[in-house]
């Protein structure tokens, strides 16, 4: 294939990878969804889950995003993450170890708030818990 | 003599003065490296969020049911103010300038006959206007344990605008912060966080004048941006007001403390002036003694 789409993840902190791809896999709200070039013009809201970039016939590239918006045009596709992590560089034991203290957290959480935060950072340890090999 | 003790007291006075502001000098000049960094490494999501924003309300029909955030209440009775300040001062007119800006609408806001309410990040902006409008603040946002604005900092902030809203206890949102131009220029920016001022050109965004598919719909889509936008708005205001008050000290204390040398040079002249003359006065007593024996 000659042709390439070029993609960007950003967080809201930096842009953390731009580049040339044969594909991205998006994990859409509705379902995942593969972005080759000419793709039609598209914005979705992502799910907590596993962004791939394939490109060439090396391994494909996967990036654990915590949910945000993508938006894809015929050449482009831009991924608005709210917290991304290579898969890679996911450890098991640290993440068990944090999604015991988030559960700790919430069982001992004083307000309301307090408990809501917790139960929202249990259910991202989970979701990454269950990509991460 | 006692006044080149005095002399020499105030010299090494304003030489401990000077130690002080260079080192903060420098000590500023490194946190806005780093703030300035943050700032420009959030840019790009800010504006591919605008981007995407345009794009999204753009192409949808206007209609009742458009969410609130984006059309508004329909009435501009009630104004939130945002201001963003720093928490210490020592930042040249960073602060004076920021609550000038913010003080002027305030009052013209009330000349009209609307209501405002003030929410303060910082306490330096709750300080300054706490004389005139305490009655106004709403509360105040600590900054002062944060060291680097994480994301994470400017959600409380975006969640609580959102809830009030909701609640019905504003129509317009306003921001004022400090936009960080260059070390020597802060502009103070007025910035419309609620209803989302989107550069609506009715152009779409595409160039073959297509419009999006929208997944899993344009309203539900709308229900998850706006409120990520509003964080976003708010974060990168924070972002930007950090480097401007760094920008703003490294100034202000780099001239106070050339300010400092030039006062050392005239002390120290008036001085060493001071100490000739008595060297003088004391020849004089002792050859006029020497020769009265």
């Amino acid at each position: 294939m000659a042709e390439k789409i070029a993609y960007e993840l950003v967080s809201p902190e930096r842009l953390l990878r731009s580049g040339e791809a044969d594909m991205v896999v998006v994990p859409g709200t509705e379902g995942d969804f593969g972005v080759l070039p000419g793709h039609a013009p598209v914005i979705s809201t992502v799910r907590p889950g596993v962004l791939e970039i394939h490109d060439g016939n090396a391994e494909a590239d996967q990036i654990f995003i915590a949910g945000g918006i993508c938006e894809v045009s015929a050449d482009r596709c831009t991924v608005l993450a709210d917290e991304a992590v290579p898969v890679v560089d996911m450890d098991r034991a640290d993440l068990e170890q944090r999604l015991k203290d988030a559960e700790e957290d919430l069982a001992d959480a004083k307000t309301d708030e307090a408990a809501h935060k917790a139960s929202i950072a249990a259910a991202l340890l989970k979701d990454m818990l269950q990509v991460a090999r | 003599m006692a006044n080149l003790k005095i002399l020499k007291e105030r010299i090494s006075s304003v030489a401990s003065t000077q130690k002080i502001t260079s080192a903060m000098k420098m000590v500023a000049a490194s946190k806005l490296r780093r703030a300035q960094e943050q700032a420009e490494a959030a840019r790009p999501f800010s504006e591919r969020m605008s981007q995407v924003m345009a794009s999204v309300a753009g192409g949808m029909p206007k209609s009742d049911d458009m969410p609130k955030l984006l059309a508004g209440t329909g009435k501009d009775d009630t104004y939130l103010i945002v201001l963003a300040t720093s928490e210490r001062g020592l930042c040249g007119g960073f602060n004076a300038n920021l609550v000038r800006a913010a003080r002027s609408k305030i009052q013209d806001l009330q000349g009209e006959g609307k209501k405002v309410s003030l929410l303060c990040i910082g306490k330096k902006g709750r300080d300054m206007l706490g004389r005139d409008f305490s009655n106004l603040i709403i509360d105040t946002i600590d900054m002062s344990a944060i060291r680097r604005i994480a994301f994470s900092d400017a959600t409380p902030i975006s969640d609580r605008v959102m809830s009030m809203f909701d609640a019905g206890d504003f129509d317009v949102c306003l921001m004022f912060y400090s936009h960080f131009k260059s070390v020597m220029e802060q502009i103070v920016t007025e910035h419309q966080l609620i209803p989302v001022a989107v550069a609506d050109d009715g152009a779409s965004a595409l160039e073959d004048g297509g419009t999006y598919d929208a997944e899993p719909g344009e309203m539900e889509i709308l229900a998850d941006l706006l409120p990520r936008n509003l964080a976003i708005q708010v974060f990168h205001g924070l972002l930007e007001n950090a480097a401007s008050e760094q920008g703003a000290r490294m100034t202000a204390m780099d001239s106070a403390t050339r300010n400092a040398s030039d006062m050392i040079d005239g002390l120290t002249l008036t001085y060493n002036r001071a100490r000739q003359a008595a060297i003088t006065t004391e020849l004089i007593e002792i050859i006029a003694g020497a020769e009265a024996v």
